[in-house]
């Protein structure tokens, strides 16, 4: 059990890549590793979680402290890849109407290709 | 020291003799009342030197000082084993201060289970560690109205019970069991927001049933939808509710729903204790908790939780991972 998080710059923006199963144990990990970022830095930060593959209410929690502060200091931030487990968790806590969350676009094969 | 030295020479010089099991348990016994007396580690060794040099006569020069440098090097390991039994007393206090904070935690949060003719309610709630992070609370006025609260408090252990008793006595400050569910999860959320810190939060289920026309209105912060059986359609609903977690932003509304009841007719409300399989992240849970209820659908509402938790249990291989509530209100 563990949670990657890979910053880059680009641009004027932050993109983020965020690995891994977030939960009571590895929630401080990403919580210690979003702390560092500069908000005031970016126009926006945008953190892709498609290879998230858990997540419990405590990572919520990191996520919802994390848009509290990008808000505080004027900033963007926006939650993209979201797997349908995810954006589930995102639509019951009624969070999906106060944050910016884009959902896991699946590519469809169509039968003639295969 | 010179009582142990003596002591220690004799029971070495023994075994130098006779390698004996006897002989050798003899050495075990003594190493245990060192330990007991608080003998460090290089002080043992200081006396097996000593013994060595006085049977042996005097040492090698290398030998006596492959002697010295473990004696030195020791050092770090006997604090070493000192800190760790601090360590441990340590732990054993805060497990003593944890067992009464759990002790005043579940007198603080005892809610009795209304018995009403008019509708039958059952629960069940399992912490997975010694601190519940789920909570119900139960109100009930003078036959009008029983109203109930689930919670699941984000975070856990202490802060997890520290904010729900910040949920306790906000329901315990509305009183009356006739107040709508909307209203109530506006006022909690009030609370909560000023209370807490940024990555806190409580999500709350609540419903309020009118026991004399058979209304049960409900609205919800960010829970897991209840779940709502017809008996005459033999047919479950989702009782949607969208609505935010309690403790994000300071003014929030919330919505409010009803449904009537019919005989035979119940309401399943849940936390995500249920309904989440960490390890089995195909499986369709809310099917499952359907098809399990509807096999049991004909016992009454307690047995119906009690049946509900032992299958869901089964089917997380016996250990949960998330605290476990589910109440049911049957009509």
């Amino acid at each position: 059990m563990k949670v990657n998080v890979q910053l880059r710059e680009d641009g004027d923006m932050l993109r983020g890549k965020i690995e891994g199963e977030i939960d009571t144990f590895t929630a401080p990990i990403l919580r210690d590793e979003l702390e560092t970022i500069t908000i005031g830095k970016y126009s926006l930060i945008e953190l892709d979680l498609s290879n998230v593959n858990y997540m419990d209410s405590t990572g919520i929690g990191v996520f919802v402290g994390f848009y509290k502060k990008v808000n505080r200091e004027d900033g963007k931030l926006k939650l993209t890849q979201l797997s349908d487990r995810l954006t589930r968790l995102f639509e019951i806590t009624g969070l999906n109407e106060l944050m910016d969350i884009e959902t896991l676009k699946k590519v469809e094969l169509s039968d003639g290709n295969i | 020291m010179g009582y142990l030295q003596v002591q220690y020479e004799k029971i070495l010089s023994d075994y130098l003799k006779n390698q004996s099991e006897e002989n050798l348990y003899i050495g075990q016994n003594y190493i245990r009342q060192l330990i007991q007396k608080n003998i460090t580690p290089e002080e043992v060794i200081n006396i097996h030197k000593q013994a060595v040099e006085q049977l042996h006569g005097t040492l090698p020069k290398y030998v006596e000082h492959a002697y010295d440098f473990l004696i030195e090097v020791m050092v770090h390991y006997g604090l070493k084993v000192k800190e760790h039994q601090s360590l441990l007393m340590k732990q054993e206090e805060l497990r003593i201060e944890m067992d009464i904070a759990t002790k005043i935690q579940n007198l603080m949060l005892k809610t009795n289970i209304p018995k009403l003719n008019q509708i039958d309610i059952g629960m069940v709630s399992v912490p997975v560690r010694k601190m519940n992070g789920d909570y119900v609370y139960f109100l009930q006025d003078d036959g009008h109205h029983v109203s109930v609260a689930v919670t699941d408090v984000v975070g856990k252990g202490v802060p997890a019970a520290l904010c729900m008793s910040m949920v306790k006595y906000g329901l315990d400050t509305l009183e009356y069991a006739n107040n709508n569910p909307s209203y109530v999860l506006e006022v909690l959320n009030r609370i909560i927001e000023k209370s807490v810190d940024d990555s806190m939060f409580v999500s709350l289920f609540y419903g309020r049933f009118d026991v004399e026309n058979n209304i049960f209105t409900y609205g919800s912060a960010g829970h897991e939808p209840a779940f709502y059986y017809n008996a005459k359609e033999s047919k479950f609903y989702d009782l949607e509710s969208k609505g935010l977690l309690l403790g994000i932003l300071p003014e929030v509304k919330y919505r409010q729903s009803e449904i009537h009841l019919n005989d035979g007719d119940f309401i399943i409300m849940l936390t995500d204790g249920v309904t989440e399989f960490r390890k089995l992240e195909e499986l369709d849970s809310r099917q499952l908790i359907r098809d399990i209820v509807m096999k049991f659908k004909h016992l009454n509402a307690q047995q119906m939780c009690d049946e509900l938790y032992k299958q869901i249990l089964c089917y997380q291989n016996y250990q949960l991972e998330d605290d476990f509530t589910v109440v049911i209100m049957k009509k």
